[in-house]
Formats: structure tokens, C-alpha cells, sequence
């Protein structure tokens, strides 16, 4: 028998969806970008296996899977700190390796992080969907019927090996893997909607150490540790009463809205596309990476740079991604 | 005898009973089997079961009912025969 490899799902873990670089030009219709929410370890599983930095692969958040391959593969984690195991033997993280036909690819617990970013050779060949095979669960769209992977779910993997030079034993070099804490800094640009805040308030903000609640998943994370003072105001016509309330507003993805004033929310990739609450920051594109490896109990400071230092930031990132690919396609 | 922590696979909030008005899944000094809940850990608006893992009994409970814990924290210890 020979044919494409297929990965059965024994188990599912506990959100396993496919995620890829993401579905853009939607957003203004409702239909957000998914994705990978650490784009950055998306990208170093699929440079592991020599796939495109922005194909389809298993994002993990906190318990990982059982996968059964019926044929062979290359394949490799990146992300948080959980270890893949091969029919129980443990394999490491940043690492590419070989799966054979009949192997069950398991996960340790969770060290650090949140998100891991399993890559198969060839990528994960799950239908299109405007443009993505990003699972969107909130709309039931891409991934596998457009939700978490379920028991008995078979995912094909892409026929297409590309260059074909997929190898075990491709390692990301240690100073270019993320650094994976329980306290982070998590920078921002303030706005658009911090004249909200009086000076105390937009302080209180940017001195207060928050802490990641459970509350946080692929549609935004909920910090809780202060409390905004909001300027006085008479509402305007089509804000609510509440002193956060705004008039209905696009939310950019990384937007920080601050309900109440208390419990700031970063909104990430599957956020829904507008509403009427005060944004007061947005995190920088790169530093939702950061976000994504958050788990509950992260202390987390919001820290403001302006525009000039978050465009000098992205350079750098595209940077670091060039760097990457230059150590593994090297 | 032996003991054998019980771990929390995933970080959230720990309940010790399915929901309020229910009896605790598991008592201290109370017999467990391998396959018997324990708790409750809640993340991302779901509720993950934790099993006990081993036969025994519990002899503790090393978090509080409602406290949030880490992925890999022990959370309660059995002894097993």
C-alpha cells in the first residue's frame, strides 16, 4: 500500500486546531485573520521540515495530542517547552525528526509557554477556505469542519514535499528561539482611544504588573491587577453609559480594551472585528508572540514605545526570520 | 507506602467539585482508583477532568478549591498499597 501519509487523531488534546500564516482580507466583514497566534515559532516548525514559513500545521495549546501516522514523515515542535514523544520516547523541541508508518506521536507536559506548533513535511492539507486552512472556530470555518481537532479525526498531509529536503536533526540555534517566561513585558503603541484615561489611569496602565487570567484563548487575553480612572464625561450619542463605553469602533487585532476600566483584554487572532469599548494600547504584530506563549498567572507589563521604535522593532523581526531561514536552509 | 502525586496536565483554576452543589469529586482519606476524577481545572471556558492516576487513597489536597494552578503542579498526593 502506498499513498499519502494521513495522521489519525487518538486523542485530541485539549484546543488542537490547524493553524497556518493566516486568512487576511477579511477582517472588514466580520471574519478575523486566524492563524498561528505565535507566528514566529509557526515559522521555525515549518523552516524544521522545510515547508513554507506560512503552512498549515497543529497549533497545541497546553496538552497536546495523540497523533497516529500511517506513513512516514519529518516532522518538528516549536513554541512552548512541551515535549513530543515517538511510541513514548521523548524527542526534543526545536528539532526536526522522523515519524514512521504506525508511530504514535505523543506530548510531556507542559514547562513553559503555551502554544507549541507541530509541522509536518508537506504541511497539513486540510480544504481551503477563503484562502487559509486557518481553523476559525468561533465561525466554523477552515481547520476540520471548522473546529478543534476531535477523536477520529485522519488529517491529510500535503502531497507536495516541496524541494523534498526535509531531514532530521535540523535545529533552530538556541539565540533565535523565543525566551519563554512567567513574567514578560509585552510592548505597545498607546491609542486610539487613551484620551479616555486620565493621566493617573494611563499610569496606572503602564506601571501596574497584571496577571494573565484563565480567561485566554485564540480571541483575546484577560489581564486582571488595577483599575483605570477614566475622565468625566457626558457620553456621546451611541456610547453606552459606562465610563469605557465608546462609540462602535473597528478593533484592531492587539488592541487592548479595558471594560469598566478594570481587566484589560488583548484581543488576538480569532477577536471579533468591532464594539464599543475603549482601546487604550495595541500590541506590537511581533509581541503577540509574546501574548500567544502567555499562561494563566503570566505577569505581564504593558510597556509603551512610539511609532518610530515599533516600525525599528518589525525591521528587526523581519530580521530575525531572515536569520532563521539562513541557519536552517543554509 | 508509596505516594503518587496527581499532577494538573493544563494551568487554570482548580474545583474540587463538578459544580456547586455537588459533594467534592474526592475527600481526604477518601479511597480513589486510577480512573477516578479528583477535580476540575478550568481554562479557555472549558473543564478538564483530573484523574487520580493511581489506587489509593488521597492523603491531601495540595491546593485549595478555586486556587489557580500551572500546568505540571501537583495538586493532590495518593497513597498507594
Amino acid at each position: 500500500m502506498t499513498g499519502a501519509t494521513t495522521i489519525e487523531v487518538r486523542k485530541p488534546g485539549l484546543s488542537t486546531t490547524v493553524q497556518d500564516g493566516g486568512r487576511s482580507g477579511y477582517y472588514h466583514l466580520g471574519i478575523p485573520p486566524s492563524g498561528a497566534l505565535d507566528q514566529y515559532s509557526l515559522a521555525c516548525a515549518n523552516a524544521l521540515v522545510a515547508n513554507p514559513p506560512d503552512a498549515a500545521v497543529l497549533e497545541i495549546v497546553y496538552m497536546g495530542p495523540e497523533l497516529a501516522f500511517t506513513g512516514p514523515a519529518t516532522v518538528a515542535v516549536a513554541g512552548a517547552a512541551i515535549a513530543p514523544k515517538v511510541n513514548g520516547d521523548e524527542r526534543p523541541v526545536w528539532e526536526s525528526f522522523d515519524v514512521a508508518e504506525g508511530d504514535v506521536l505523543s506530548f510531556d507536559y507542559l514547562k513553559a509557554g503555551a502554544r507549541a506548533y507541530l509541522a509536518v513535511s508537506g504541511g497539513l492539507d486540510t480544504p481551503v477556505k477563503l484562502g487559509s486552512r486557518s481553523t476559525y472556530a468561533l465561525g466554523a470555518l477552515g481547520g476540520v469542519e471548522g473546529r478543534p481537532l476531535a477523536e477520529g479525526d485522519v488529517l491529510p498531509v500535503g502531497a507536495d514535499r516541496g524541494s523534498g529536503s526535509a531531514r532530521a536533526g535540523l535545529v533552530v540555534p538556541p539565540e533565535l528561539r523565543p525566551v519563554l517566561a512567567k513574567e514578560v513585558e509585552v510592548r505597545v503603541v498607546m491609542g486610539l482611544y487613551d484620551h479616555r484615561l486620565t493621566d493617573r489611569g494611563r499610569a496606572t496602565f503602564l506601571d501596574t504588573e497584571w496577571t494573565l487570567t484563565p480567561v485566554a484563548d485564540r480571541i483575546g487575553f484577560r489581564y486582571t491587577g488595577g483599575q483605570l480612572e477614566t475622565v468625566d464625561r457626558e457620553p456621546p450619542f451611541g456610547a453606552g453609559q459606562d465610563p469605557s463605553n465608546i462609540v462602535d469602533s473597528p478593533y484592531p487585532i492587539g488592541s487592548i480594551q479595558v471594560p469598566g476600566g478594570v481587566e484589560p483584554i488583548v484581543l488576538h487572532r480569532d477577536a471579533v472585528s468591532g464594539g464599543g469599548y475603549m482601546m487604550v494600547a495595541t500590541v506590537l504584530s511581533g509581541d503577540l508572540d509574546v501574548v500567544a506563549q502567555s499562561a494563566p498567572r503570566t505577569r505581564t507589563r504593558f510597556v509603551e514605545v512610539d511609532l518610530d521604535t515599533a516600525l525599528g522593532l518589525r525591521a528587526e523581526r523581519k530580521d530575525r526570520l531572515a536569520r532563521l531561514h539562513a541557519a536552517l536552509d543554509g | 507506602m508509596p505516594r503518587h502525586e496527581v499532577v494538573s496536565p493544563i494551568p487554570g483554576v482548580f474545583y474540587r467539585r463538578p459544580d456547586p452543589d455537588s459533594p467534592p469529586f474526592a475527600e481526604d482519606g477518601g479511597p480513589v482508583s486510577d480512573d477516578s476524577p479528583i477535580g476540575l481545572v478550568e481554562v479557555m471556558k472549558s473543564f478538564h477532568h483530573i484523574t487520580a492516576g493511581a489506587t489509593g487513597t488521597i492523603v491531601e489536597f495540595l491546593v485549595d478549591n478555586e486556587d489557580e494552578v500551572d500546568a505540571g503542579q501537583p495538586v493532590a498526593v495518593v497513597e498507594t498499597p
